[in-house]
């Protein structure tokens, strides 16, 4: 189900014809949405007149767009080089035990919490770094970033 | 005594606690009724110490302190008003000692002119600055011929990495025919290890901008994109505020400075690929599409973006673009060495003292570099390698310190400039290790459409693992480096045609770690979690527990006062009871 319809139409509408429109298109609509689901993805083909393939093309190619549900949260674990020699695995474990998420796993199972690893996040002079939706937090040890979570929860 | 207080607010000064320091000000000021005001600048370079104040009087000498907390604001502007300025923390004074007068001393900057100086989002700050005035002269009083005979004389090299000479670059864009041209700036920094452009995006993003009016002008563009990566928020929302304030000054839209010129420009916002830093890449993703690179010729100055004559720099090139009008190519190339002119800048992270953003004249050395500008190393461990150019780039070994920061003696090595990222890395890190990590990211962000690519960094990446895991051979190593040379040949872009470079490095200056790893089955470093174990020696430990209490899986036991033992079969080899033993019972091998 779309959840926003009203808004993802006003979301189509403001881009429907503009030359390279599909990537900022789809960054508002999950940003509303918070992901793009199958059938927002067939919606947004039927008014915009792109192909689904398209539009899935774009979707997959690029890191940012989430085609599952996300939780309330979204920690961002920084996976930088200075992140990495200073530590980032075991901040990663810290948090996937705080969490209790197992393997694979990134979404915890109330839909409270969402780990995402990415590439870098430019603080690299802080590293290791997580950012917490827009929140950034430095210089963290397997203890400290256990203590930020616990206060999040 | 009316003052200004300047707090650094970049990215990295917020994540340091600047917002709250900010706040405290703001109010303390408001509280006591004092007579001074708080302004928001840009990064400093000196991301160490943040964060970072500077308290500027309306005449005298201002007075920058680093590690500011909330707590400590009354105190430094009590102590500031008495006429009796704080002497601790002192970063930066003009006449007197401070502990960064002469890290400041040593570096040269042009890019960073204006970064942690003014008010990145106030145009007018921008302008106290001189800024405009090289767009004005460009448009105003020189012809396209003239500026881009300005750019080739000042020997300035794209800094995105590969060093192609800008003013060359805007002639093929100038040459070419066509109704419709476009000028992009190239922002998507996805190398791990690098924050300069986010900095001067964050910090002064006029500068950038007016770089580009005047590119877009030499090369008779009317329309251009910044594309920036949607991780730096900040820097999106300063370039934005930028753009509308320049627009209403006329500096942007038609008819600049009262010329036939007309130019507008955009912000197009990446959605997280790598590969899209390639510049085909880049204008396919514009364009709306999977940022796949595609065969060049035809190159975008023929045929880019929307199949217009495309010219694209990256953000410090278009950065240095300003200085270099105004003040004239001779007196650029006065920096730097025959053919590596001007100045570069270079983020400075990993295990080093003074991590953090500094400019630098080409040719300083990377011993000078690290030890003289970046304090040398933060830990007691002694320096082991300096990675650049991150997944593009390699390792530099301790035996090749004096090797001169410029592009060709830098490729020499193996590794290359690249866009500036420096990471430092001591005896605690395992260069297998480094390898696998910028092998796991090109594999990563291979966008897939060659097969080398594609394919060869996968198998690549799988040998790496075996041999992290004590499972390698010696034969390893030949398979590694035969791969490395196909991938090379057969990949279209950069990124598949650099991407073994971590792993050719590493081999060639540090080929006894791969060894160590496969035939004693040792990570030296004592990195690799399968190679290694930790142990506690009964006779050093004292009972107190910590350790036990501290362990995430419970694989420690043991009674109060009594020596505690491993439990190896459920130890995942955190290293939290190593760090967190005071009496050094227990030890990784």
């Amino acid at each position: 189900m779309i959840e926003h319809k009203k808004e993802v139409d006003e979301i189509i509408n403001k881009y429907i014809g503009q030359k390279g429109n599909l990537i900022p298109l789809l960054q508002e609509v999950q940003q509303k949405e918070k992901y793009l689901s199958k059938e927002t993805m067939r919606y947004i083909a039927e008014k915009t007149k792109i192909s689904i393939a398209d539009i899935y093309g774009v979707a997959t190619f690029y890191t940012m767009f989430r085609l599952k549900p996300q939780g309330e949260h979204i920690i961002r674990v920084c996976k930088g080089t200075a992140c990495h020699v200073s530590g980032a695995n075991s901040i990663l474990d810290a948090i996937k035990q705080e969490l209790n998420l197992k393997g694979d796993e990134d979404t915890t199972s109330d839909m409270l919490f969402t780990i995402m690893e990415v590439a870098c996040l430019g603080c690299c002079s802080l590293a290791p770094v997580i950012m917490v939706d827009d929140n950034t937090f430095g210089k963290l040890t397997p203890d400290s970033v256990r203590k930020i979570i616990k206060q999040i929860k | 005594m009316s003052f200004k207080i300047k707090v650094g607010m970049a990215s990295c000064g917020l994540a340091a606690g600047a917002g709250k320091v900010y706040t405290e000000i703001e109010e303390y000021l408001k509280k006591n009724k004092i007579d001074a005001s708080v302004h928001k600048t840009g990064c400093i370079g000196m991301c160490f110490a943040e964060p970072i104040i500077e308290i500027v009087p309306e005449s005298g000498e201002s007075i920058t302190y680093g590690r500011v907390t909330p707590e400590k604001v009354e105190e430094l502007i009590t102590a500031f008003q008495n006429g009796t300025p704080e002497k601790e923390n002192v970063i930066l004074a003009e006449n007197q000692k401070a502990s960064e007068n002469e890290n400041l001393n040593k570096q040269t900057r042009i890019v960073l002119r204006n970064t942690g100086k003014i008010n990145p989002e106030s145009i007018e700050d921008y302008l106290k600055e001189n800024g405009y005035k090289a767009a004005e002269k460009a448009l105003r009083k020189m012809s396209p011929q003239e500026i881009i005979a300005e750019m080739k004389e000042s020997g300035l090299r794209g800094r995105g990495g590969a060093g192609f000479p800008t003013g060359l670059k805007w002639e093929f864009a100038n040459k070419a025919k066509s109704d419709k041209k476009y000028i992009v700036c190239n922002a998507d920094e996805g190398d791990p290890g690098a924050f300069m452009d986010r900095s001067v995006l964050e910090g002064d993003p006029h500068s950038v901008i007016e770089g580009m009016i005047i590119g877009a002008f030499a090369i008779g563009a009317d329309e251009g994109y910044i594309y920036c990566r949607a991780e730096y928020p900040l820097a999106i929302k300063h370039l934005e505020k930028a753009i509308t304030d320049a627009e209403e000054k006329g500096f942007l839209g038609n008819k600049i400075f009262g010329t036939d010129f007309n130019f507008k420009l955009h912000i197009k916002k990446g959605a997280g690929a790598f590969v899209c830093g390639e510049e085909t890449a880049l204008m396919a993703s514009i364009e709306g599409k999977r940022g796949m690179p595609r065969i060049r010729p035809p190159f975008p100055a023929q045929s880019g973006l929307w199949g217009k004559p495309t010219n694209i720099n990256n953000v410090e090139t278009f950065a240095n673009v300003p200085w270099i009008i105004f003040h004239g190519a001779k007196e650029y190339a006065k920096y730097g060495t025959e053919k590596s002119k001007g100045t570069k800048v270079f983020a400075l992270a990993g295990k080093i003292k003074k991590s953090g953003l500094i400019e630098v004249p080409m040719g300083m050395t990377l011993r000078e570099v690290i030890y003289d500008v970046g304090g040398g190393m933060k830990t007691d461990k002694p320096f082991k390698g300096v990675q650049l150019g991150g997944p593009s780039g390699g390792c530099i070994p301790a035996s090749l310190l004096d090797t001169k920061v410029d592009y060709d003696s830098i490729n020499k090595t193996g590794a290359i400039m690249g866009s500036g990222g420096m990471v430092v890395m001591d005896t605690g890190t395992c260069m297998v290790d480094v390898a696998k990590f910028f092998l796991n990211f090109t594999q990563n962000e291979s966008c897939g459409k060659c097969t080398f690519c594609r394919v060869g960094t996968k198998r690549m990446l799988e040998i790496l693992t075996r041999i992290t895991e004590g499972k390698g051979e010696m034969e390893d190593l030949d398979r590694l480096e035969k791969l490395a040379t196909n991938i090379i040949k057969g990949s279209l872009c950069g990124l598949g045609q650099t991407a073994p470079n971590p792993v050719l490095t590493t081999l060639k200056y540090f080929r006894d770690e791969y060894i160590a790893h496969i035939k004693d089955k040792k990570c030296p470093a004592g990195v690799c979690t399968a190679l290694i174990k930790f142990e506690i020696i009964e006779e050093k430990c004292v009972g107190c527990t910590v350790c036990a209490r501290k362990c995430p899986v419970q694989a420690i036991d043991g009674k109060v006062k009594q020596p505690h033992v491993i439990n190896q079969d459920k130890c995942i080899k955190c290293g939290i009871c190593y760090d967190s033993c005071k009496f050094d019972a227990i030890i990784k091998e």
